[in-house]
């Protein structure tokens, strides 16, 4: 089966079309991150205009490399968790082409989609399948999530964060740090040129697989409040290890307590080389990791998850709407 | 306009000593809010405005702890009474935040705003209106003002309730 995946949660418009679920045909993603790095964030109403002007050339582009619309047997399209207006183009574009190309139509969850990245054949064709029951920790600029997978489809989450997401911590001190947008790539460079590291809090949230970020931004606003205020790359680092080490912990913990096969990375966050790094330090199980490209939003990662259940014969109606703040542990097909 | 508001009518309400205690001033400020209420948070990153609307949410029997809503800009929580959460904390211009339509959903429930300060032309215009402000280490000094009389009777009962 050859799927379209079409995803605007944020800010990439992108698309993609994969066969069997796992490769590749075609890949377009067309990144915002210029447009809304000088505002040191997202904008919704510059995201979702965007959107409007890329998603059809996106998806032209994309079908038209994979050898057209006659080869595609299905679209998905992520229908929650996001920005509604930035939801709403891609969607709605998602249903007018299944619409109009009589093609059988299937919202995803996006945070499902960043697990399914793990399924993606990339490089390496004869690379075997995760394995379940498997750990996810799903990380970027809106979700901290640990979720375990009994299967496809089969999600309950353990955990999640009490306030502020990962991406969104990184995002936030780099901006107390001045040290720009986005906040993720530009901690780690920071982070690996300094000499030494400011040691920060730790919230560990014992007896939970909860996170909670948002007392260690006020550690470092307090930090850069100091008339002796450490040098910045000093501070992100102590910042990355933090966040990193708990992360990880955490996560290793979880796939060891309840008997996980493998731990699975996803999310932009999980682009962090510090994070990848220190979860294979901790972890007792496996892990796999997505390659940098398909971590941070891309339409593969839509396709891919869509595929396992459109092959199960699940469609989605065409007055599909929106959830912003859907949840990993609901679908389509759970409602 | 705002400020100068806020300079005549800007009263201190508490100081707290704690991210609990922030918690537990929304706990309190949660058990007074009728339907139709409107809080605006103010204060800059980590000042513990998100620690606030989570007490709030306690009170309200949210089903799920609050937390930050800066990626969708409004999250809800279907509790004993219905909070709108919202964050504009990515809004660039104030026109964005009329598209989210934060005047129509005073009606059934409450309405919490973080960085309130981003759009304060779609917000409603009867409000009350909260600043966290950093008062070394964990101290934050709180400041409360409301722009009718329904929530200065708010605020004079969360006043009492402290």
């Amino acid at each position: 089966m050859r799927v379209l995946g079409i995803e605007s949660s944020c800010d990439e418009c992108a698309a993609a079309v994969i066969e069997d679920g796992r490769t590749i045909r075609a890949e377009v993603v067309a990144s915002q991150a210029a447009l809304h790095a000088r505002y040191g964030g997202v904008v919704p109403e510059v995201a979702s205009r965007q959107h409007l002007r890329t998603i059809v050339p996106v998806v032209e582009e994309t079908v038209a490399a994979a050898g057209g619309w006659e080869t595609i047997d299905a679209i998905a399209v992520t229908y929650g968790p996001g920005l509604a207006g930035s939801l709403l183009v891609g969607l709605n574009a998602g249903k007018a082409y299944a619409l109009a190309k009589g093609l059988p139509f299937l919202g995803v969850n996006h945070l499902e989609g960043h697990v399914y990245a793990n399924w993606l054949h990339v490089n390496d064709e004869t690379r075997p399948e995760p394995e379940f029951p498997a750990v996810a920790l799903v990380v970027s600029g809106g979700h901290t999530d640990l979720v375990w997978l009994d299967g496809h489809g089969r999600y309950r989450r353990l955990g999640r964060t009490l306030d502020d997401a990962a991406g969104e911590a990184f995002d936030k001190v780099a901006r107390l740090l001045g040290l720009g947008y986005p906040g993720g790539p530009v901690i780690e460079r920071v982070a690996r040129e300094a000499d030494a590291s400011v040691t920060l809090p730790r919230a560990w949230l014992k007896g939970t697989y909860d996170f909670s970020f948002s007392g260690l931004k006020t550690a470092v606003l307090h930090l850069t409040r100091e008339r002796s205020a450490p040098p910045a790359p000093e501070v992100a680092r102590g910042f990355q290890e933090s966040v990193v080490e708990v992360l990880a912990l955490k996560t290793a913990e979880a796939a060891d307590r309840l008997g996980a096969r493998q731990i699975l990375l996803a999310g932009g966050v999980a682009s962090n080389g510090a994070l990848r790094r220190e979860l294979a330090r901790v972890a007792t199980v496996p892990l796999r990791v997505p390659p940098v490209r398909w971590c941070t939003d891309n339409g593969a990662m839509i396709a891919a998850a869509g595929a396992v259940r459109l092959e199960r014969g699940e469609r989605s109606a065409l007055d599909l709407d929106v959830e912003p703040s859907l949840k990993l542990a609901s679908g389509p097909s759970a409602r | 306009m705002e400020a100068t508001r806020e300079a005549r009518t800007a009263r201190l309400l508490c100081v707290t000593h704690a991210a609990e205690e922030t918690r537990a001033l929304g706990r309190r400020l949660g058990a007074l809010l009728r339907p139709g209420d409107v809080v605006l948070l103010y204060g800059e990153l980590g000042a513990g405005k998100t620690c606030l609307a989570q007490g709030v949410g306690e009170a309200l029997d949210a089903p799920e702890p609050v937390n930050s809503p800066s990626f969708i800009l409004l999250n809800e929580y279907a509790g004993r009474l219905v909070l709108y959460h919202a964050d504009l904390y990515r809004i660039a211009d104030p026109g964005e935040a009329f598209d989210l339509g934060l005047g129509t959903y005073t009606t059934d429930g409450v309405l919490v705003v973080e960085w309130p300060e981003r759009a304060e032309a779609a917000l409603p215009a009867g409000h009350l209106a909260l600043r966290l402000e950093h008062a070394g280490g964990d101290v934050r000094r709180v400041l409360g003002w409301a722009t009718d009389a329904r929530h200065e009777r708010l605020l004079e009962a969360l006043a009492r309730a402290g």
